[in-house]
């Protein structure tokens, strides 16, 4: 391993159009330290850390490591002076063992042949010496998660890096897999490696981590030991204000909660858990918004309450009836809308033209079918009452809805939602890529739904949306609600609590 | 009727210029062999089209294709691919032999109906197979509906060697595989002397009844939602296994019917087979599949469709007949109108995506002006 004593970025300046990503940072991390970098997204973490692996190139500034001032013009580059990175997104060849995607792109020692036997070798010494369990012979698309990345940083070791960048290390891993990979990440710093650790998780900053800087809108906010610190001072710096007060306005009480979510369990695509013991509930006449930054578990929430995807333990009462796990249609026949996160690809069919979309769930009821024939007299009525009270600009009901634009199809999805009078609605993500005008449309319709005193649960990512229009704000976070508090609330401070600072809090 | 939009007309025209590019290149094909084209294609006419006769001897070539590829067509409106219709119909003419044997001496109008309704569970039951193990295994329904039609095959073969053998022959030292001639009873409706028989109108009006089924109806509805986006269909309470299900089922059902009436309206008969291969069904099952893609996946354009294969296959003879060329070159020209129709297709489909983003463009253009 080549040695690195310290690394040390100074006064580095990144300008992209319009923004000042980094400002003039200096950085610096030593031989057998874990120095974590915190900050919300945005904040200029991987753009200062890209600049350290060759990635980018710097406006200003200068990168030394022990203490020579040296030029990093290419990931190539950063590898030959012993720095590695372990992306979020794996750079892996699935179809390929493990010890050939680490051999990929390195020359063999007896060209032209392979030599993963020599690599597998190699490889088993350094899974053994650092707690890295992989076989170099498994093939990558089998692994799990934890396993894969596991094979990143061993490509990096095998490649003799001895700074290695992880960015956001345990945003794809369970809790388990996080205390495994801090338990090498340890031995790693052991054997004299320097490790940069890029996360916005406090709790997870404050268990690994020797220092920590802080990046605030592209400067460094201060760089503190992490024993000298504490995840409210490290929230103060992350946000530059004073730490939320959750408020505790009583939930709404049970006989009048038209949905009421208990301990509500589920897990991800991937299997892993994603809402995890989750409780809420939501009153007629008043709208829940859930604040969090996406990913968090909010989609998967809300396909759980409304029969998409299977709860693995908890309930799901609306009108105080159990319907946990029951079918969509049961839900549909209940009384829940749900406008769907992923509009194009659940919430209509792209191929069926705007009267079809029109009908989706409700086409075998009296008003549009005569026992099993569709009524289409009916129907052109009702699609275009539809479009004509919801502002649908569409050439035809015979147009596909593929050729409208997203504003237009979320108004149709939205015209469909509420035609049905729903007791409970469900809103995803309602304005995400539609315009000014129909997101404006979309947000006065939402209010008048309320009004009419249907029971509704915002889901949205959009912080001023949820300000605008909840009754109460519920921040979600890893799959859990933090906290709910009173729309007044700083948009700071909810930007705090989205990022995990009252975690801790909230559990006692 | 000045506005017209042609376009509307590419599903009926695309299919017919490829079509008709396929005769080119085997033209010159026919050229490079030494055959007049011209003479050769005249022959070809003459022998689908020219009498009374070969014009029923068309639609009887077409029947089968007609009930395979409305089959088809219900299946690919829900997003699944059956291609088991060789097997489908093998089944289903087992299916309507076993009734026709087991009631040798009941009227026709109970064995016609019995026969026809068991070659149409008969199908749905092999279908049903492949329908099941997608549904709840996730197997991939090419590759088992492409070997359930070789099972099909072997089964019948099996019986047909064994309980089902003609009795007359099951004594002699050469067992034919093939059971003895069917009751009279079983026979369809024939317009005598031709060939044509009752099953071919039959095909006509199921087309119709599909059509309105996946056009007219709830169930068709959500067939085609869920073809279309199963998610989205999930979504809005449809349950979409079960429809998947159904269309395996239906799209069986309707080649097993095939099979039935293929049996039952066409001279010999009789379910036979040549060793391992299913000669009975003369590959009815597969060019069914090519009809309806020739006929857009529409059941309405797989009518029209299923006539003009049934005239190339029927013509392809007369032409070999007469111009002297290898046999070879009947199924090349088969396959050549095969390979430009598909591509034709992935050509039309390319076609209207571009079209949709020019038109979402229009819109787009309109409303911010």
């Amino acid at each position: 391993m080549t040695t690195i004593q310290s690394v040390e970025l100074r006064g580095i300046t990144k300008r992209f159009p319009g923004v000042l990503a980094n400002d003039n940072i200096s950085f610096d991390v030593r031989a057998g330290e874990i120095h974590a970098l915190l900050g919300e997204n945005g904040a200029g973490k991987s753009t200062l850390m890209k600049i350290l692996y060759g990635l980018y190139k710097p406006d200003a500034g200068e990168i030394l490591i022990n203490g020579q001032p040296i030029r990093i013009k290419s990931p190539t580059d950063a590898l030959r002076q012993g720095i590695g990175m372990v992306h979020q997104h794996f750079q892996l060849v699935p179809p390929f063992t493990v010890a050939e995607n680490v051999a990929l792109g390195l020359a063999s020692s007896r060209e032209p042949l392979t030599d993963l036997d020599v690599v597998s070798q190699r490889l088993r010494e350094l899974s053994e010496q650092y707690g890295l369990r992989v076989d170099p012979n498994a093939l990558v698309w089998q692994l799990a998660v934890g396993q894969q990345q596991r094979v990143e940083i061993l490509k990096a070791l095998y490649r003799d890096a001895a700074l290695l960048i992880l960015d956001e290390p345990t945003a794809v891993l369970v809790p388990q897999e996080v205390d495994e990979l801090f338990v090498t990440l340890r031995k790693l710093t052991d054997t004299g490696h320097s490790l940069i650790f890029i996360s916005h998780k406090l709790h997870e900053v404050m268990a690994i981590s020797d220092r920590v800087t802080v990046l605030r809108d592209g400067r460094v906010a201060g760089t503190v030991a992490t024993q000298d610190t504490t995840q409210k001072d490290l929230a103060r710096m992350m946000v530059g204000r004073d730490v939320v007060t959750v408020w505790d306005k009583p939930e709404c009480p049970s006989e009048m909660a038209v949905l009421r979510v208990e301990k509500l369990s589920a897990l991800n695509d991937k299997g892993l858990p994603a809402v995890k013991n989750l409780s809420l509930s939501v009153c007629a006449n008043e709208i829940l918004g859930v604040a969090g930054v996406s990913g968090n578990g909010q989609r998967e929430l809300a396909e759980t309450i409304v029969g998409l995807r299977r709860a693995t333990s908890g309930s799901v009462k609306v009108l105080n009836n159990e319907m946990t796990n029951h079918a969509p249609a049961a839900m549909i026949a209940a009384g829940v809308a749900f406008i769907p996160e992923e509009r194009m690809t659940m919430g209509v069919i792209r191929d069926f033209t705007v009267q079809e979309n029109a009908i989706l769930e409700t086409h075998a009821d009296p008003g549009l079918a005569d026992g099993v024939l569709l009524n289409f007299g009916k129907i052109q009525k009702h699609a275009t009452r539809l479009v004509r009270e919801y502002d649908v600009k569409t050439p035809t009901l015979d147009t596909p809805v593929k050729s409208l634009s997203g504003g237009n199809i979320q108004k149709l999805i939205m015209a469909r939602e509420l035609t049905r009078q729903p007791k409970l609605l469900i809103a995803a993500q309602p304005t995400r890529g539609v315009d000014i005008g129909a997101s404006e449309y979309i947000h006065k319709r939402l209010i008048q739904e309320r009004g009419r005193g249907t029971a509704i649960l915002l889901i949205s990512e959009d912080l001023d949306e949820v300000l605008a229009l909840a009754d109460r704000i519920a921040v979600m976070y890893e799959g859990e609600i933090v906290g709910i508090v009173e729309p007044n609330t700083p948009v700071d401070e909810l930007g705090l609590m989205m990022a995990g600072a009252t975690k801790g809090k909230s559990e006692k | 009727m000045k506005n017209f939009d042609f376009s509307r007309l590419n599903p009926i025209i695309v299919p017919l210029i490829a079509g008709g590019l396929g005769l080119l290149v085997g033209a010159l094909m026919l050229l490079a062999l030494g055959a007049n084209p011209l003479e050769a294609y005249a022959a070809m006419m003459q022998g689908a089209f020219g009498s009374t006769n070969s014009l029923a001897n068309t639609m009887v070539k077409a029947c089968p294709l007609l009930f395979v590829g409305v089959g088809t067509c219900i299946a690919y409106r829900c997003g699944v691919i059956n291609i088991g219709g060789e097997g489908q119909l093998v089944i289903g003419a087992l299916f309507a032999t076993a009734v026709a044997l087991t009631f040798q001496d009941a009227p026709a109008w109970f064995l016609v109906p019995a026969g026809l309704f068991a070659g149409f569970v008969g199908g749905a039951f092999w279908g049903g197979i492949a329908g099941v193990l997608k549904v709840k295994f996730n197997v991939n329904e090419v590759l088992s509906t492409i070997m359930l039609n070789s099972i099909a095959g072997f089964i019948m073969t099996f019986l047909l060697t064994g309980v089902l053998i003609d009795p007359t022959t099951a004594d002699k030292a050469i067992k034919i595989p093939q059971t003895q001639r069917l009751p009279a009873a079983s026979d369809l409706w024939r317009w005598v002397p031709t060939s044509f028989h009752g099953g071919i109108l039959l095909g006509v009006v199921i087309a119709a009844l599909i059509y309105v089924l996946l056009w007219r109806t709830t169930i068709g509805y959500r067939i085609r939602a869920v073809g279309f986006n199963p998610k989205a269909a999930r979504y809005a309470g449809i349950a979409v296994q079960r429809y998947q299900l159904l269309a395996f089922l239906l799209s069986g059902a309707l080649a097993g019917l095939g099979g039935a009436v293929e049996l039952y309206g066409v001279t010999p008969h009789r379910l036979f087979s040549e060793g391992g291969t299913i000669s009975f069904t003369s590959n009815a099952g597969f060019n069914g599949i090519v009809a309806a893609l020739f006929g857009s996946l529409h059941p309405l354009g797989t009518i029209p469709a299923s006539f003009l294969f049934g005239a190339l296959l029927v013509g392809a003879n007369s032409l070999q007949r007469t111009v002297q060329v290898p046999s070879a070159f009947v199924i090349t020209l088969d396959g050549l109108i095969v390979v430009f129709v598909v591509a034709s297709q992935i050509w039309a489909q390319k076609r209207s995506v571009k079209r949709v983003d020019e038109a979402r463009a229009s819109v787009v253009k309109a409303e911010t002006t």
